[in-house]
């Protein structure tokens, strides 16, 4: 029937398939497809390897012009001082500077005033842009995809496939479209709805697809509060995830130092605006929340799907079925919990502000917001990492970095820091942290027995100043 | 480049419970302050199998009856959280040749298939089953048939399941794809020159 056919031809596609089709080079022999990787971020942990095998095979970096580097994971941010005292960490710095001038990529180092975590870096610098793709060693890659990109976290094997083909193989994701729709009630983040998403879906319910976050209360978030959601799809077993761009998308890439300019702009613009997905495009699965009944989420395990409201109680080993009763019982274990206790009240002795999900302008400005004037309780360490030396910048231009030190916070230099702990922020024994990062793993904060809470920045806020886990629209009387 | 057609894997197993075995776990963070692979084995699951003092926990790994192990036997969810490649990395150096669990991390399945570690999923109850037979016969040998996607240890036989994709690059010699994107040189050109933002 032709006119079945033509409706067919007409369907429209998802952004994931427009970006696909415009990198998709050829199919595989394994039936892959070898995709154009446009823009390749690399840092000092996941490339060196990558490096020492285009030595040993005497290859050169293919589009060095589209490769660009900073140093993250293990810069001290105490002191950025050089030369870092612990050698190991120096010795990576050193590593990644001399292969960036080597092989003539562009490296936000230290001295330049834009270093930063690479994720923080790229949207910053107007380097993360809307129908591109993306790739970086490194899991968190799918930030960029708040911009309308498709990015790719991979392995220090395929970090080696971009630099010398800027290519990599890959399989084709599905796309589950994931609306929230509606407005986020008072005290509720962009760090909620993605603790939520995954508390409902699972930390491995994403794999195989790209998330495509849609809806009203994605549509009227900020560029930032877009990247917190994007930043954590990978929590939910999704390797990439996107929302489509818009506006807010290119007001805030207008004049960043890598965005084109003058007429470049208007032609970009009128592009970006083309890989939005069509209205009528097939999605593979769908799934919607409503906005309002997202409470300020906190986890308490050891996975980011196990999460509560702040409300709310831990799990009992009896309340929840069959197969997840191990895994329950081996978070209770490890965090030094009991089944139903509630979640409120739970002292901490840590808060960590920082990382690659909130460490942006946007979330100092709220926590400054909301701590001017009151203190961390006694007892408790609290830091503030700034995502990147541009952000530490304009909060030092604002004061915040004051009211952060007035209120007793150690104010910090750029770096992943307490996230990941490669350097020497780390917590002690079985120290409890609240934590604005994205990862809850046993022992991901530096130390073998460490527990950490994940939840938004207001909440880190509210632990630090109350001495526990408390709701920060009581503490701060939002 | 010519590489190994790996059709099956041989050898004896051990099993490393729980579903979610994340990255980190696999390889703590601190052990990637290095600019090489070498020596990463000695730290696969270190934080699990060593205490503070450096001491040796009870852990599967530490065990003397499983010691010469070369397929891994895991939960669900296996490798999930950081791409860090240090983790397959580890695990190849320690002397695994391949792991087999409910379910793998998408990531870090790629990775160890780009390194010739075949990651096969068998279904929970098949791998308890496998796990019996383990952890009664340490010394039994068990073999991965990547053709005929089973798997045999002593009389039984279990079906398996691996990517398309994974299985024909393994199989066929084609597992680390480099070789083959290279070929693709002038068409990744003729791509990236319709791309404005790839122009210099
Ligand atoms: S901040 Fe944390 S999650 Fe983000 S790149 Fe750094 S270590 Fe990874």
């Amino acid at each position: 029937m032709p006119s079945f056919k033509r409706k067919k031809d007409i369907m429209g596609k998802t952004l994931f398939e427009k970006v696909w089709e415009a990198h998709a080079v050829r199919e595989l022999s394994n039936g892959q497809t070898q995709l154009l990787i446009g823009t390749h971020l690399i840092h000092e942990v996941t490339s060196p390897q990558a490096f020492s095998m285009l030595r040993a095979l005497g290859l050169k970096v293919r589009y060095p012009h589209r490769t660009f580097a900073t140093v993250d994971h293990i810069v001290p941010t105490d002191s950025q001082q050089e030369p870092f005292p612990d050698f190991l960490a120096d010795a990576m710095i050193k590593e990644l500077r001399k292969n960036a001038l080597e092989f003539g990529i562009t490296f936000f180092d230290l001295p330049s005033g834009k270093q930063g975590i690479v994720h923080v870096v790229g949207p910053e610098q107007g380097i993360t842009q809307p129908g591109t793709t993306i790739a970086c060693g490194d899991s968190h890659t799918s930030t960029h995809g708040a911009f309308g990109a498709i990015a790719f976290g991979i392995g220090t094997s395929q970090v080696r496939d971009v630099l010398v083909t800027q290519t990599m193989a890959i399989g084709r994701l599905k796309v589950r479209r994931v609306a929230v729709e509606g407005k986020l009630r008072s005290g509720v983040y962009a760090k909620d709805v993605i603790l939520h998403i995954i508390r409902k879906l699972g930390v491995n319910g994403g794999t195989g697809y790209a998330y495509e976050f849609a809806g009203s209360t994605f549509d009227a978030f900020s560029m930032e509060e877009r990247m917190t959601v994007c930043n954590m799809s990978i929590e939910g077993g999704a390797r990439v995830g996107y929302v489509n761009p818009d506006e807010t998308t290119f007001a805030f890439l207008k004049d960043r130092p890598f965005s084109p300019k003058g007429a470049a702009w208007d032609q970009a613009v009128a592009r970006w605006r083309g890989f939005a997905s069509d209205p009528d495009c097939r999605y593979d699965d769908c799934v919607e929340f409503d906005a309002g009944a997202i409470e300020p989420t906190v986890t308490w395990g050891i996975n980011p799907a196990q999460a509560i409201g702040i409300g709310e109680s831990l799990p009992t080993v009896a309340g929840v079925s069959e197969s997840e009763r191990a895994s329950i019982q081996e978070a209770l274990a490890y965090m030094k919990l009991e089944e139903g206790q509630p979640i409120k009240g739970l002292p901490i002795q840590v808060a960590f502000l920082g990382s690659c999900t909130n460490g942006r302008l946007g979330d100092f400005m709220e926590v400054a917001r909301l701590i001017k004037g009151r203190r961390v309780a006694d007892g408790v360490k609290a830091l503030a990492v700034p995502g990147s030396q541009d952000v530490a910048a304009r909060c030092r231009d604002m004061g915040l970095d004051k009211i952060f030190t007035e209120a007793g916070f150690e104010w910090r230099e750029a770096g992943c820091s307490m996230c990941l702990a490669m350097n020497s922020d780390k917590l002690v024994g079985d120290q409890i942290c609240a934590s604005s990062s994205n990862r809850n793993f046993k022992g991901r904060q530096g130390s073998t027995t460490g527990r950490t809470l994940l939840m938004s920045p207001a909440m880190v806020a509210a632990a630090a100043v109350t001495g526990c886990v408390s709701d920060a629209r009581e503490v701060f009387k939002q | 480049m010519a590489l190994q057609k790996i059709t099956n894997v041989t050898g004896r197993c051990v099993t490393v419970p729980g579903d979610d075995v994340d990255t980190d776990r696999i390889i703590p963070a601190r052990y990637m302050k290095c600019v090489t692979f070498d020596g990463l084995g000695e730290f696969l699951f270190y934080d699990v199998r060593f205490d503070e003092n450096k001491q040796p926990r009870q852990h599967p790994l530490n065990d003397p009856r499983f010691q010469g192990a070369s397929i891994l036997l895991g939960g669900n969810n296996f490798g999930c959280g950081s791409s860090r490649e240090h983790a397959p990395q580890a695990i190849a150096r320690y002397g695994f040749k391949a792991i087999v669990a409910e379910g793998f991390a998408e990531i870090f399945f790629g990775n160890c298939t780009t390194l010739g570690i075949p990651c096969v999923c068998a279904s929970k109850s098949d791998l308890q089953a496998i796990a019996g037979i383990v952890s009664s016969r340490p010394e039994q040998e068990m073999t991965i048939d990547l053709v005929n996607l089973k798997i045999e240890i002593g009389t039984q036989t279990f079906p398996c399941t691996i990517r398309t994709s994974a299985r024909e690059g393994l199989t066929r010699g084609m597992w680390d794809s480099i070789g083959e994107l290279l070929e693709g040189n002038d068409a990744v050109d003729r791509v990236a020159s319709g791309l404005p933002y790839m122009q210099r």
